[in-house]
């Protein structure tokens, strides 16, 4: 996803630093159906959402990823609910989670959270429950898309869901003739000297080993890749210390991973579809496959400030932002998969065959075998408390690359 | 932490003299006083509460399930810094920035004595507007002309093949960051040195010669220990600026090329793990005072 890798190259090299810890933002794990996070109740859960929209408050203040803000489709908002924009982009997942502290501080009203984000706003306490009916478009997401347990606790929207994306294998046609069915190229030691490796520079990348090994090891036991025990999270570290020797590099911004695959530093990695569609683009010889194992994937949502100071205005915006030509026009500029389920004719007339290219058009067993990203707590869904926390990830993470 | 108290301390002593005398120096204490209140208090409020603040969080923990930070005292940071790969990581980052200020002082050491004591006046200006115009030009697209040269399809692999020789593939390894860090710093140590050289006098010189002395001699025992300062503070730089950085090692780093200031990013913005990230920032902290206390014993601070 993300940015100065849609529009900038390297060239770009102002959009490029805003956008370094581009891979570090967040995507959640969307586990289709309810994964109510076991006994815990959001400290706002208890609020009353808003029954009707009133009138615009003439402003509305988005945290957000760059490239979610556009003119494009800012400006027909603007003039159509006179609710003035102001957009601070952040660049990481935990700086959306500072930024949106004591409620957005009563001065942010939406934040597009990635889903490693959602859980630390909904548990601390910063978003607060959003009442979906006055959102037509939502009955439009896909269904897996309308509760997801990222942003639904117990039945309680928190926010609107906005574009996801899957991480899929990418890989050079060159070295591999026939695609390659299993994540075990970017793990296994017999590749060691022949092929180089590169996966994102970002703690969610454990979620990728853990659910490699879901299917490689069952004896592990892990049904879901953000929920690791002790046990399971040493051998999801385990297999990326023993991947280490692959690596080439752990890319930071798409364009990173593109210039590796131009040059060949790279031959196969975990990617996104925004870089297939680029280097295919640039006659690259490559081609993108989801493994055997499945995949984790990002999804974005809105989610609603607790102490937001335009509510009306940012319901103006969910509805607005939800509809199938924003939606469209959003997956086509970022790259990623629009939720609505309507957007697809429309992106190919924005772009000619877009929607193939992001999946917007793949059938309900394509995205359930996306696992998307979502933060792991100290909380698991089996009612137990032994998981092992998202800070813990990064701190293993900087380790195991360090 | 009280300004005024700084503030006291920094008043001359005031001896008995006339009454007149007295009050003026009284107007004068209190013209001091109020000068130097506003720069204390950014001094002491902003820049060393906020040190303080983090020596602080980093004895703090996080909880797992919110993220926030636990207000309660606890070593178990330090601890982890101390052990897994935190220590490599450590031990990297000194070696890098040792080996980039020992590369950039042995390039910067004749350049700077060719601008201080060879080139003409006129020559020694345009050197120096060689050295500092680099400066004016964006870092990161510093950073990415270095990809550019270094990747595989990179303009030093295009001029070894075409010498005949085996390609180099620096890209994105731990000799790239040594190299980038090596050029985006020169201009630190280059400055610094041209002023030390440039203060020699040329008298101390002519008697070194005069008295029988080699040119080997009189650069071994006159003109390097009269360098020296400018030397170390130009390594202060150097040194201090490859110990922080993050944004070298992300762009032109490879798989092995995480640096204390990636941990940092990394555990604090990524992870939110605050607590975590103070006590590693502790750690440059800790060696840039070790490395300022050396380098005062060499002089250093009277070169910057």
């Amino acid at each position: 996803m993300f940015l100065g890798i849609r529009r900038g190259t390297r060239g770009r090299v102002a959009i490029a630093l805003a956008t370094l810890s581009l891979t570090s933002m967040g995507v959640t794990a969307i586990t289709t159906g309810a994964g109510a996070s076991s006994g815990l109740t959001p400290p706002t859960a208890g609020m009353k959402a808003q029954t009707s929209i009133g009138k615009g408050e003439g402003k509305l203040n988005l945290i957000a990823w760059e490239g979610y803000a556009q003119p494009q489709w800012v400006k027909p908002f603007e003039q159509q609910t006179g609710c003035v924009v102001n957009t601070k982009y952040a660049g990481s997942s935990g700086e959306m989670v500072s930024l949106m502290a004591n409620g957005g501080g009563g001065q942010y009203d939406l934040v597009s959270a990635s889903g490693d984000a959602d859980l630390r706003l909904i548990y601390g306490g910063d978003v607060k429950p959003v009442n979906v009916k006055l959102i037509p478009s939502w009955k439009q997401l896909r269904p897996f898309l309308q509760s997801p347990s990222f942003n639904t606790i117990k039945g309680v929207h928190y926010g609107v869901s906005l574009q996801f994306g899957p991480n899929v294998l990418l890989y050079s046609t060159t070295t591999f003739k026939t695609a390659p069915t299993s994540w075990s190229v970017i793990y296994s030691k017999k590749y060691k000297g022949k092929v180089k490796v590169t996966v994102p520079n970002n703690p969610i990348q454990i979620a990728d080993a853990a659910l490699y090994l879901s299917k490689s090891k069952p004896s592990l036991g892990v049904t879901d890749p953000y929920e690791l025990t002790q046990t399971q999270f040493s051998a999801a570290v385990a297999l990326l210390t023993a991947q280490k020797p692959l690596i080439a590099k752990y890319w930071n911004l798409a364009s990173d991973e593109i210039n590796l695959f131009t040059s060949g530093t790279a031959v196969v990695g975990a990617a996104w579809p925004y870089q297939t569609t680029t280097l295919k683009a640039a006659h690259v010889k490559v081609e993108e496959t989801i493994p055997s194992q499945g995949a984790t994937g990002w999804a974005d949502s809105w989610l609603l400030a607790k102490n937001a100071p335009d509510p009306n205005c940012a319901y103006d915006w969910m509805k607005y932002i939800t509809t199938p030509q924003v939606q469209a026009e959003q997956a086509v500029y970022y790259g990623e998969t629009p939720d609505n389920s309507l957007a697809c004719p429309l992106m190919n007339k924005l772009q000619a065959g877009s929607c193939n290219a992001y999946h917007a058009n793949e059938p309900d067993s394509y995205f359930k075998s996306i696992k998307f990203w979502k933060t792991p707590l100290s909380t698991c869904d089996n009612g137990k408390t032994d998981c092992i926390p998202y800070s813990e990830w990064t701190n293993a993470w900087t380790q195991i690359t360090g | 932490m009280d300004p005024d108290n700084g503030v006291s301390t920094l008043e001359p002593a005031t001896s008995g003299g006339t009454k007149s005398l007295r009050s003026s120096a009284l107007s004068h204490r209190w013209g001091t006083a109020f000068l130097l209140t506003p720069p204390l208090l950014w001094f002491f409020v902003l820049y060393v509460s906020s040190l303080v603040l983090m020596l602080i969080t980093a004895f703090w923990s996080l909880n797992g399930f919110t993220g926030n930070v636990t207000h309660q005292l606890t070593g178990a940071n330090f601890h982890q810094i101390a052990s897994g790969s935190y220590p490599a990581i450590i031990g990297r980052t000194v070696l890098l920035a040792a080996l980039v200020t020992v590369t950039d002082a042995i390039i910067a050491f004749p350049f700077a004595y060719v601008m201080a004591r060879v080139a003409t006046q006129r020559a020694q200006r345009l050197l120096l507007v060689a050295v500092l115009l680099p400066l004016w030009a964006s870092y990161l697209a510093k950073i990415y002309a270095w990809i550019s040269i270094l990747e595989r399809g990179g303009a030093l692999n295009w001029t070894f093949q075409h010498l005949g020789l085996p390609s180099p593939n620096l890209g994105f390894t731990n000799g790239a960051m040594w190299l980038t860090f090596s050029y985006i710093w020169l201009p630190y140590m280059i400055v610094p040195l041209f002023g030390a050289l440039e203060r020699i006098p040329g008298s101390l010189l002519d008697a070194s010669s005069d008295l029988g002395a080699s040119s080997w001699w009189t650069f071994r025992h006159v003109i390097v220990p009269l360098a020296l300062p400018g030397l170390v503070a130009g390594s202060i730089f150097t040194f201090s600026l490859t110990l922080g950085d993050y944004v070298t090692p992300l762009l032109v780093g490879g798989a092995n090329s995480t640096l204390i200031g990636n941990a940092i990013y990394q555990n604090l913005l990524d992870g939110g793990n605050l607590p975590l990230a103070a006590a590693l920032s502790t750690v440059p902290i800790a060696i840039m005072v070790a490395y300022l206390l050396v380098a005062k014993r060499f002089g250093a601070f009277e070169s910057l």
